[in-house]
């Protein structure tokens, strides 16, 4: 076949299509004539993840922006508000303010991960993904995990400035560690938020800009200040949008109870109601993203 | 054997646009065809339909004899893509690109790795396998492009104007690459704006617009039917110009185009060399000077304007195209 079109390949020498790879390919010129196989659930989600990971990690200035940004952040609240700000309940400013500042990380982070899915669907990487042989919700599955993966990183990365401004736990060390398991579920429920922000908002400066809505969910709650102390009109969302939730029962969790974080109820239920919002959180962002990536239009 | 793309009255609207429009189009296997078209005609919209990434609104489409309408998930086990923008992750190493790539194709680790390492080597970027490909060229990054949608070792490869934005010898050196796969008998469907690259890599061309086939064939037939070579003299002084056209009419098969951007007469000719040198002549008896004079490929628009009698731009606007003829 070809005859005009002679080789004259001058890279390299013309590699082998005929045996001595494992996929047992045919005689040159014979036509290839197996189908791939197409990887599995597994691979195509870790696989995926890796790369998403490795984006950020390698690129210095996704890595440095969000680190600088939740630096800035918590030293202005922790210095230059803090002296006015009165944390409402028995605890000292910094110690009130450190948890519901790791949760608001959730929020933070997934700005950068809506632009990426966003880039990824406008840049064509996501085309190429649809056109291969693997579950294509594996590839939102992938997203999730790597996104996850960068809300802990985000985590740990503020839980250390946190520590050196002075924050400490008062709880029991289980509790504690339970805090930082209920924000990473309530973080892998928002991830699917971002992830559909992403793939509607078509580019990625759109994105961004559509993910300025955490700003008032990262505001109006009870992150930085008490919830008595905003107008009453405010209160009723500030009270009960899902992030002040997830704050009310990471900051029990953490300072030993909801009596000495000056809120009504008890930890417990802070935390079942968490894990509601997180499981309907991603419930309805899991089915949109899904519905949205694989759908061929 | 049956073909390897069959699409019968493929069409794709958004809205009021007409992406595809009743595209008929066979593609042989064991061959290149190419899909040579202006911008908007509907090629990425063809190769999508292809790759299954959007859903026709009407016509039937077989790739491989696999109805991609009902079967997308096995359509997909025979294609790779190399998209109209390079989708390698910059990030990323060329190597590690490739091998996540190879993964996703169902390859075990092994294998992976020894897949990616032939890629690289086939096309000349073992040696920039293990930087980071944001520090790749352009050309570099299409060729990795390249490689990750054959990494797999797909049986149908579609190209997405898979040169577009190269130099020139990148350019010649994806083709060599392509030509190669093709010798391994890949087949290829490939999109682009300029003749020429289709006429180098294609034994089948398909001309197309506003979503239709408009012509196809081999390159010669292609020819044969419209765009023949075509003289183009430069005179040295501008006032030349209509004195040169005079002189193109005498031998030219239509009536010579001046050009006053960039003060170029040309037409088409049968006949090439020989023509040639009676231009030459005939110019030196009427002592025009000359800077340039030369025999070229026809352009995409002249091999268009040829079949179409009307230039690629001033087709009517394709927004509104009425539907009831
Ligand atoms: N998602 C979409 N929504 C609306 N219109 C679209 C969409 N995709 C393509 N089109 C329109 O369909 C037509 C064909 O587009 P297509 O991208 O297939 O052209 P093309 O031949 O690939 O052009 P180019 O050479 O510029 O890449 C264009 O008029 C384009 O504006
Ligand atoms: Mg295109």
């Amino acid at each position: 076949m070809q005859p005009e079109n002679g080789r004259e390949m001058t890279t390299t020498d013309p590699i082998q299509a005929t045996g001595s790879t494992s996929d047992a390919a045919p005689e040159r010129s014979a036509p290839i004539d197996h189908s791939v196989p197409g990887a599995g659930f597994v691979t195509t989600s870790l696989t995926t993840a890796r790369r998403s990971i490795l984006q950020f990690f390698r690129t210095p200035q996704l890595l440095m922006m969000g680190t600088i940004q939740g630096a800035l952040f918590l030293f202005m609240f922790r210095y230059v508000f803090g002296g006015a700000i009165r944390s409402g309940g028995a605890l000292s400013y910094v110690d009130f303010l450190v948890p519901g500042f790791l949760v608001t990380v959730i929020l933070w982070s997934g700005m950068g991960a809506a632009a990426g899915v966003a880039e990824d669907s406008s840049s064509g990487v996501y085309d190429r993904l649809r056109s291969l042989p693997i579950p294509r919700v594996a590839v939102m599955v992938g997203r999730s995990l790597a996104d996850i993966t960068l809300v802990a990183w985000g985590m740990l990365v503020t839980g250390a400035l946190g520590f050196l401004l002075g924050f400490r736990t008062h709880g029991r060390i289980s509790s504690v560690l339970l805090g930082f398991v209920l924000m990473l579920i309530a973080g892998y429920a928002f991830t699917w938020v971002f992830i559909t922000i992403g793939l509607i908002s078509g580019n990625a400066q759109a994105a961004q800009g559509m993910s300025m809505l955490v700003v008032p969910f990262s505001f109006i709650s009870s992150a930085n200040v008490p919830i008595k102390s905003m107008p009453g009109w405010m209160q009723p969302f500030a009270a009960n949008q899902p992030i002040s939730v997830i704050i009310n029962a990471v900051r029990s969790l953490m300072q030993g109870g909801t009596h000495v974080v000056g809120i009504g109820h008890t930890t417990a239920y802070w935390v079942v109601l968490s894990l509601v919002w997180s499981a309907g959180i991603t419930l309805v962002f899991s089915a949109l993203t899904t519905l949205r990536f694989s759908r061929s239009k | 054997m049956s073909p390897i793309i069959e699409a019968k009255g493929l069409t794709k609207h958004y809205g009021e646009v007409h992406a595809l429009d009743g595209l008929d189009l066979t593609a042989e296997s064991g061959r290149v065809t190419a899909l040579l078209g202006p911008n908007g005609a509907g090629k990425t919209t063809f190769i999508s339909a292809v790759a299954t990434l959007l859903k026709p609104t009407a016509g039937s489409l077989h790739v491989a004899g696999i109805d991609a309408a009902t079967h997308p998930e096995q359509v997909r086990r025979v294609i790779g893509l190399a998209g109209q923008s390079a989708s390698v992750e910059p990030a990323m190493t060329g190597r590690e690109n490739l091998q996540m790539v190879a993964r996703l194709f169902g390859l075990d680790k092994r294998s992976s790795r020894r897949a990616a390492d032939e890629v690289l080597e086939r096309l000349g970027l073992a040696e920039a396998g293990d930087r980071l490909v944001r520090t790749y060229s352009g050309g570099m990054r299409r060729r990795l492009d390249l490689g990750a949608s054959l990494v797999g070792r797909p049986r149908l490869l579609l190209l997405d104007e898979p040169t577009t934005g190269l130099d020139p010898r990148s350019r010649l050196e994806l083709w060599d690459a392509i030509r190669s796969l093709v010798s391994d008998g890949t087949d290829v469907l490939l999109t682009t704006q300029y003749l020429e690259e289709a006429d180098q890599l294609a034994r089948d061309i398909v001309i197309v617009d506003h979503g239709k086939v408009i012509a196809a064939g081999t390159p010669d037939e292609l020819k044969s039917h419209g765009g023949q070579d075509v003289i183009e003299v430069r005179p040295r002084a501008s006032a030349d110009l209509d004195a040169t056209a005079e002189v193109l009419t005498q031998v030219a098969a239509e009536p010579p185009r001046i050009d006053l951007d960039t003060q170029r007469v040309s037409a088409p000719i049968e006949g090439g060399a020989e023509q040639l040198s009676t231009v030459v002549r005939l110019l030196d008896d009427r002592h025009i000077a000359v800077d340039d004079v030369g025999l070229r490929r026809p352009t995409l628009d002249e091999v268009f304007l040829a079949l179409t009698g009307q230039p690629i731009d001033a087709t009517p606007d394709p927004a509104p195209s009425a539907d009831a003829a």
